[in-house]
């Protein structure tokens, strides 16, 4: 029977996984859809890129089943490797061949050879800004040029999965923005791309949906909307006509910062009301010029998150 | 099979791109040993009647070679990649274990035979060398440096540093050539010895590679054949065994 829909681009059942006594993944459950921009976040050592190494055939689960793309990653993981890119997190090449070699042996690997997967590959060279130096040996390439093409050698048999383990970690400004260009467009021509970053206000920026993982585990999994609206605080901050001397005292409690005739409110969701506070400034005598809001950033949810856990 | 291609076409070019040190300093080796024996030995009792001495250490030499290198080939490679780290792009392609261990064995036993050849090669210009069975030297030579290439597999997967690939090489492979008969003749050995030396796989390879080059040998051909071309099953099924279940290659 067929089914209308694709199968999920990744889907991860009860995965456990021991390095001697560690517990790095306790009966993980996992689903990406075909086409999503999904954010795989979580501090040092909760788990993620041995997630990935599970996923990539890399390490082997002590029990659970993963599949890419409905193929399962160790009894069909021919297929599986197929439809899946990774850029690993550490800088590896190897020190023998030229940046065109690199490629041309990746895509060997994959079965592929001849003039479709040749342009490819240039093309690919071309968008990292590699072409001037295909010919050139690995050794020769500086940190980011070697990170390209970690890049252009996951991407070199156009799988329809990338993951990319913190693929700008100690990359300048300006090489992770063009990254973050060539990834945007490769999942507007429908990769699913999975990213684990250190940088928050990037997966707040790029992702669809997010999974926040601790100690091996789940902790949290929710569209990145969702994910923010679980912050448990807001900020509004209040400027009034005169400077503020005596802070009404239902409000004291709520204030985070004050400089004269500005306050800082740090708002608790669902209990505190933001006309509440404004209705005691004004019973107070205080005219109140301006207000802002400002909603919690994915940082501020994720550290609730960690520091819950703690 | 592109794969297979590819990932023995990428082992053959890693040698060859540094083929001075891989290729050429073993044979100048070789060269070495057979100008020092050549000079003390001038004048030895022949070691097989009607073959002089330095002639006789030709083959032993050769097979040595091959039987060393073959080792080095497909351990250091192993093992250089995944300390550095670059064996994550092979683990992350859809090669099988087979296609990775026949690459890595093949590229192996094409380095062994390119050492052999500069030897024979090298050595014809001063010396006569026949050739009287050639089916018997290639079949020596391909499962011999075949097995060590295979072995070079295992030695690779285990090591997870390089003092330990130098140990293996060091404290296995290199006892085991010298001490099989490339110098001498099992006869030679007293009686202990020779039975000592029996136990070694190597001797098997070097004596009959000998056979083929002057149709005489110590042990009958076809049984060493059967001996070395068992020893290259084992070794295979072993590094096999090993490449399949990812024994500290996937983990």
């Amino acid at each position: 029977m067929t089914t209308p829909f694709p199968p999920p681009a990744i889907s991860i059942q009860g995965i456990d996984k021991h390095f001697g006594r560690v517990h790095a993944l306790r009966g993980i459950d996992l689903e990406v859809r075909a086409g999503e921009f999904f954010g795989l976040l979580g501090p040092n050592g909760a788990g993620k890129s041995t997630l990935i190494s599970v996923l990539a055939g890399l390490a082997r689960a002590d029990s659970g089943h993963a599949a890419i793309c409905g193929h399962d990653v160790v009894s069909a993981y021919r297929q599986a490797r197929r439809a899946l890119g990774v850029v690993p997190q550490e800088i590896v090449f190897d020190p023998f061949f030229t940046v065109r070699e690199v490629l041309a042996i990746q895509a060997g690997y994959f079965g592929l050879k001849g003039a479709e997967n040749k342009a490819w590959r240039e093309e690919l060279l071309t968008t990292l800004m590699l072409a001037d130096k295909g010919d050139a040996n690995m050794r020769a390439l500086s940190g980011g040029m070697k990170r390209r093409v970690l890049i252009a050698q996951a991407l070199v048999h156009k799988p329809q999965v990338v993951i990319l383990d913190e693929p700008t970690a100690g990359v300048d400004v300006e090489l992770r923005a063009s990254l973050w260009t060539f990834v945007r467009r490769l999942h507007a021509e429908g990769h699913t791309i999975v990213l684990t970053t250190h940088y928050l206000e990037e997966a707040e920026a790029l992702c669809d949906r997010i999974a926040i993982m601790m100690d091996g585990q789940i902790a949290a999994l929710d569209s990145k909307d969702a994910l923010l609206r679980r912050a448990m605080h807001r900020t509004l901050s209040v400027t009034t006509a005169e400077p503020i001397v005596d802070i009404p005292a239902a409000l004291v409690s709520k204030v985070r910062t004050h400089t004269e005739n500005r306050l800082e409110f740090s708002l608790q969701r669902g209990t505190d009301s933001i006309p509440e506070i404004l209705e005691a400034l004004r019973a107070a005598g205080y005219v109140v010029t301006d207000i802002a809001t400002e909603q919690a950033n994915l940082e501020e949810v994720f550290l609730e998150l960690t520091h819950k856990a703690k | 099979m592109i794969g297979f291609q590819t990932l023995f076409y990428k082992e053959l070019l890693r040698f060859y791109k540094v083929a001075f040190q891989t290729v050429m300093a073993p044979v100048v080796t070789a060269l070495l040993y057979l100008l020092v024996f050549a000079s003390t030995f001038h004048g030895h009792a022949e070691i097989v009647p009607g073959v002089p001495y330095v002639a006789f250490l030709v083959p032993g030499l050769m097979m040595m070679s091959m039987i060393q290198n073959a080792f080095a080939n497909s351990s250091s490679s192993l093992t250089q990649s995944k300390i550095a780290g670059n064996l994550l792009f092979i683990l992350l392609s859809p090669l099988s274990p087979l296609e990775f261990f026949l690459a890595f064995v093949g590229a192996a036993v094409i380095r062994a035979l390119a050492v052999a050849i500069g030897i024979y090669v090298a050595a014809r210009l001063f010396i006569d060398i026949p050739i009287r069975h050639p089916v018997f030297l290639m079949a020596f030579g391909l499962f011999g440096s075949g097995a060590l290439g295979a072995l070079g597999v295992i030695a690779g997967v285990w090591a997870e540093r390089f003092d330990q690939l130098a140990g293996f090489q060091n404290f296995v492979v290199m006892p085991l050539s010298f001490l099989s008969g490339v110098f001498y003749s099992l006869r030679a050995l007293p009686p202990f010895w020779r039975e000592v030396s029996h136990a070694n796989p190597l001797l098997y390879m070097i004596d009959g590679f000998r056979y083929g080059f002057f149709g005489t040998s110590d042990v009958a051909p076809l049984v060493s054949l059967s001996i070395v071309v068992g020893f290259f099953a084992a070794v295979s099924l072993v590094a096999l065994a090993l490449v399949g279940r990812g024994y500290r290659l996937r983990n």
